[in-house]
Formats: structure tokens, C-alpha cells, sequence
């Protein structure tokens, strides 16, 4: 089979386009590229749209807990640490153990009934435990950020007349943005590497729809050799995270464009994995 | 355990529960939690003189060597932690065995046919009339080194910028003694390096701590495997018959991993302050400023 053929059939295969039998024989270099790379497709899913439903949710939970209502303070500093204090992966069998137990036929709210099913499934259920986390990660990177907020930004600020809303969002947000964002590019890297998580926990690959991790972890079981499949997988995750770095670093730019010489390179630090 | 669970199904509530918590498979679940404190207690000093080495090297003045410890303190950066823990195991092994086979086996055959990994009885790790306990030690064993070969390259970043941290001053004063490259390392650089290290390594543990229950992908027995295995639907044909209780167990296994941060959290609060007493540092003129010390 020629790679253009097994590039059509494959392609696509992790989201249910193209051949339905994954290759049991005769595995090549090409199939196993190719269907890595399809597998793909599912950690882009998840790092995406965790990150940017994750992000909103981070940024109420870091202004809560820097709150002086104790009411709003405390819930958010116990999701925090309840998120932050326990590994992902334990939390994606806890959730999908909680999931499975809802009723099958959905529930039956004030005559209208909410369906349940698409939460066991992995692109839902999981996908709602990474926001969570990624959030909880991001608050705590964001609270920090808010803290160190220029005293004489704020004093600025109140000569000018700024108060609550105004206040925040003209100038409190976008310094605490340009302070968080170097540390934000780390939790973005480590929330894509967290996606390969997904299938080796609770969350079934249906009809062997996975991750590249997963078709990785295929070949490297029917073919008995690790040397091929694994190299190719952390391959693209490298093209992954490089690319992540440049699109983060424009981001950072923006950011910092009113301060001439003030935009520090992004130093990788990898300091947070779950 | 007890004498009086010797029919379960004569047992109703409290005492019930009682006997099922001590059955014999729920000792196991127990004894599991030991194999991931073990794990702990192992992994964390070698994965530190992985990190010790590999900072070590990347700092060599031997351009090679240098290159092997820069390498080896950027691979964890854009590759996902897992891909290290299935990969490694595997790869050991095999390493391992190929070496046996060459030395052991008196056959030419070579080991990769097509889809297989061949090699004579006599190369096998662990043999396989080995007892059952010999084969749990081993895959700990490929376990250990995994984490090691990961955390190590984590550690190895972190003293790598505590070694960069100490005040380059401090080292030519150590020069301008006499002092050879060694002594500069052993008396002046690697005793000042450890008051940066500490935030970067306490923050390793935690990470550890949290990265334990990927034993259970690398198919040891420990607490995600009891758990799923206790807590899944018994049926009447069990001693203990239950519907699905996965919820419970992971519950437990959460409530374990949060106290185990929790206190590691205030352990490190006391450390760093202990070690912070008397610094020329923020916080050890913080300390001093209230009259702690």
C-alpha cells in the first residue's frame, strides 16, 4: 500500500473519516506517522478548548480569591486546592466513576430532560475535568499575578477617577496578564501534555478512536518494539510545544508593546506537571 | 481475617462492613498504599542524583559531556512525562535482555523477527520459573527507574539554575585561594547552591507525589488498580456482593493524595523557614524584622 493511499485512509481516522479496521499486520513507517499524527487531532481538541474555556473560568476564580468576602475567598480557594492538591488522573477516574452512575436516559428537570450520555464519553467528560484543572492551575498562576499588580498602577488609577469596573479592566486585567503570562505559557505547555492522559484513564477510546498517545502505545504493543512508535509521537509533541511557545511569545509581545525592552523572552521553566 | 466472617452472607451492617474491610483482597488495597510511599521514599534520592549528574554535566567544561547533560535536561520540555514511563520500562527490558541474549544464548538468531522479540530461556528477565514475587520486584524495579530517568531530568533543571544562581563572585574568591575546579565545586558551590534549590525541589515533590498513580499504566498493582478492582459491581457470586462502588474508592484515593500534599505543603512551609533563619535573603529579614529568630 502505497503512503498516499494509507494517508487517505488514515488520515482522518481518530475522529471516524476513512478505513474503520486499524492496520494488523505488516505495520510500516508511513501507517504508524500517519495515525499517530490523526491521534493528534484528539490532544489539539482537548488543549484548545480546555484552554480557553479554562482560561474565563481561571480568571473569575483568581479575583475571587483575592477577594476579601470570605465567602467568595474560601469556595474559591477550596476548588483551588482541591484541583491543584490531587493528580489529574485520579480525578478523571473519580469523574467518570461519578458520570457512569447518572441515569442513562437523562434527567428530568421541570419537564425538560437534560441528556446525560455525552458526559461519560471522552470528549465531554474528559474535557470538563481538564477546564476544571487547567482552570485551578491558571487561578493560582493569575491570583499571583493580581498580587503583584504595581502599587502606583493602582494609585494612577484612583488619581484618575477609576473605580470597580473601570478600574479593573483598563488597568488592573491587563498588568496582570502581562505578569501571569510567561508562567501561563508553562501551564498551556503542561495542559497539552496533560490531553495523552485522557485514554489511559477511565475514558474509553470508542471504536479505538484515540489520542496520539494512544495509536502510539498500538503499535508499540503489535509490533513489540518502542524504538519506533514512542520516538514519533514525542516528535510531534516537540513540534507541538515549539510551535505553542511562538504563538504564546507573539501573545506576549502584544502584551507588553507599551513597554519598549520590557518584553522578557519566555523562559521555559517547567515546574508544573500533574 | 476475623473468625466470625467466615460466612459473609449471614452478616448484615455494621459487622458486615467490618468483615469486608478486612477481607483478605482489601489487605492487599492496604498494603498497596505501602508500594506507592516505597516508591516515594526510593525514587526521590536517586531521581536527585540523576538531577545532581545531569546538572553536573551540562555545566562540564568537556563539550560532549556537556551536550549529554543539556540534552538530557531538555528532553522532559516538550515531551509529555508519559510517553517517558511507557517508554522506558519497555526499552530496558528489552535492552537488558538483548544484552543476555548476547552473552547467554549461544544461538545467531537475531532477536527482532517481524512482529517479535525473541530471545532464549536462558536470557529471559526475570526467568521465567522465577517466582511470582521475583517478577513484582522486577516491573517495581523498571518502575523506579522510570520515574528516575524523568524526575531526574526535572531535578536536573532545577540545580542546574540553583547552580547558575550562586553569585559568580563566591566562585572566583574560591578561585583566587588556589582552590582546583573540585574544591571550588565540593566546598563553595554545591553547599551555597541548596537555599535556591529548595523552592525548585519542593516543588518536584509535590509533582511526584501526584505523578505516583501513573504506576498503575506501567501494570504495577498499586491503589488505582485495587481500587478499580474492589470497587467494581460484585455480583452474588462473591463473598461480599455490592453494586458499582469505583465512586467511593477513587474518593478515598483523593482524600489520600490531598492530605498527602496538605501535610508535604506544611513541611516545606517549616523548612524553608527554618532555612531561611538568618539569610541575607527577603525572608530571612522578614524573620528577623518580627523577632522570630
Amino acid at each position: 500500500m502505497s503512503c498516499a493511499q494509507t494517508f487517505h485512509d488514515y488520515a482522518l481516522r481518530s475522529i471516524g473519516i476513512g478505513e474503520r479496521l486499524l492496520p494488523r499486520s505488516d505495520f510500516d513507517l508511513c501507517q504508524q506517522v500517519v495515525l499517530i499524527g490523526s491521534g493528534l487531532i484528539w490532544n489539539l481538541y482537548f488543549g484548545i478548548f480546555a484552554l480557553f474555556f479554562g482560561f474565563f473560568l481561571a480568571n473569575a476564580l483568581a479575583v475571587a480569591k483575592a477577594s476579601a468576602n470570605p465567602w467568595l475567598s474560601r469556595p474559591a480557594n477550596g476548588f483551588i486546592f482541591l484541583f491543584r492538591g490531587s493528580p489529574l488522573f485520579i480525578q478523571f477516574f473519580l469523574a467518570y466513576a461519578a458520570l457512569v452512575m447518572l441515569p442513562k436516559g437523562g434527567i428530568n428537570f421541570l419537564g425538560v430532560t437534560i441528556a446525560t450520555d455525552w458526559l461519560t464519553k471522552a470528549w465531554g467528560g474528559a474535557l470538563i475535568v481538564l477546564i476544571l484543572n487547567t482552570a485551578a492551575y491558571s487561578a493560582q498562576i493569575f491570583y499571583g499575578a493580581l498580587q503583584s499588580v504595581p502599587k502606583g498602577d493602582l494609585e494612577a488609577a484612583d488619581a484618575y477617577g477609576m473605580t470597580g469596573w473601570k478600574r479593573f479592566r483598563r488597568i488592573v486585567w491587563p498588568t496582570m496578564m502581562r505578569l501571569a503570562w510567561p508562567s501561563y505559557t508553562n501551564e498551556a505547555i503542561f495542559l497539552f501534555h496533560a490531553t495523552t492522559l485522557v485514554f489511559f484513564s477511565a475514558f474509553p477510546a470508542f471504536q479505538q478512536r484515540g489520542d496520539s498517545l494512544y495509536y502510539a502505545s498500538y503499535f508499540a504493543d503489535k509490533t513489540f518494539n518502542p524504538f519506533v512508535a514512542y520516538p514519533i509521537v514525542a516528535g510531534y509533541f516537540i513540534l507541538l510545544t515549539l510551535s505553542l511557545i511562538a504563538l504564546f511569545g507573539v501573545m506576549n509581545r502584544r502584551l507588553n508593546r507599551h513597554l519598549p525592552g520590557a518584553t522578557r523572552r519566555i523562559k521555559y521553566r517547567p515546574q508544573l506537571i500533574r | 481475617m476475623f473468625a466470625h466472617c467466615s460466612d459473609p452472607a449471614s452478616l448484615e451492617g455494621l459487622s458486615w462492613l467490618m468483615c469486608y474491610l478486612t477481607s483478605s483482597t482489601h489487605l492487599q488495597f492496604y498494603a498497596s498504599f505501602g508500594t506507592v510511599l516505597a516508591l516515594l521514599a526510593i525514587t526521590a534520592p536517586i531521581a536527585l542524583l540523576f538531577g545532581f549528574g545531569g546538572a553536573m554535566a551540562a555545566r562540564s567544561g568537556f563539550a560532549p559531556l556537556r551536550l549529554l547533560g543539556k540534552a538530557y535536561t531538555a528532553m522532559v520540555r516538550g515531551i509529555p512525562d508519559i510517553i517517558f514511563f511507557l517508554f522506558v520500562p519497555i526499552a530496558l527490558d528489552q535492552g537488558l535482555e538483548w544484552m543476555r541474549h548476547k552473552v547467554l544464548c549461544d544461538s545467531d538468531a537475531p532477536v527482532r523477527q517481524g512482529n517479535d522479540f525473541i530471545v532464549c530461556a536462558a536470557a529471559k528477565l526475570p526467568l521465567s520459573n522465577s517466582p511470582e514475587w521475583v517478577h513484582q520486584a522486577y516491573g517495581f524495579t523498571t518502575a523506579v527507574v522510570a520515574f528516575a530517568v524523568v524526575f531526574g531530568a526535572f531535578a536536573a533543571n532545577v540545580l542546574y539554575g540553583a547552580m547558575q544562581a550562586v553569585p559568580r563572585a563566591q566562585l572566583e574568591t574560591a578561585e583566587a585561594y588556589g582552590m582546583t575546579p573540585r574544591q571550588v565545586n565540593r566546598r563553595v558551590l554545591i553547599p551555597q547552591m541548596w537555599t535556591y534549590a529548595i523552592p525548585g525541589l519542593s516543588n518536584l515533590w509535590m509533582i511526584l507525589i501526584k505523578a505516583t498513580p501513573l504506576l498503575f499504566i506501567l501494570g504495577i498493582e498499586d491503589i488505582v488498580y485495587w481500587a478499580r478492582e474492589l470497587g467494581g459491581t460484585k455480583t452474588s457470586a462473591f463473598a461480599y456482593p455490592h453494586p458499582d462502588w469505583r465512586l467511593y474508592y477513587f474518593l478515598g484515593l483523593l482524600i489520600f493524595y490531598l492530605f498527602m500534599t496538605w501535610i508535604s505543603e506544611r513541611i516545606i512551609q517549616r523548612l524553608t523557614g527554618r532555612l531561611s533563619r538568618g539569610q541575607a535573603t527577603l525572608a530571612g529579614e522578614a524573620q528577623r524584622k518580627a523577632g522570630t529568630t
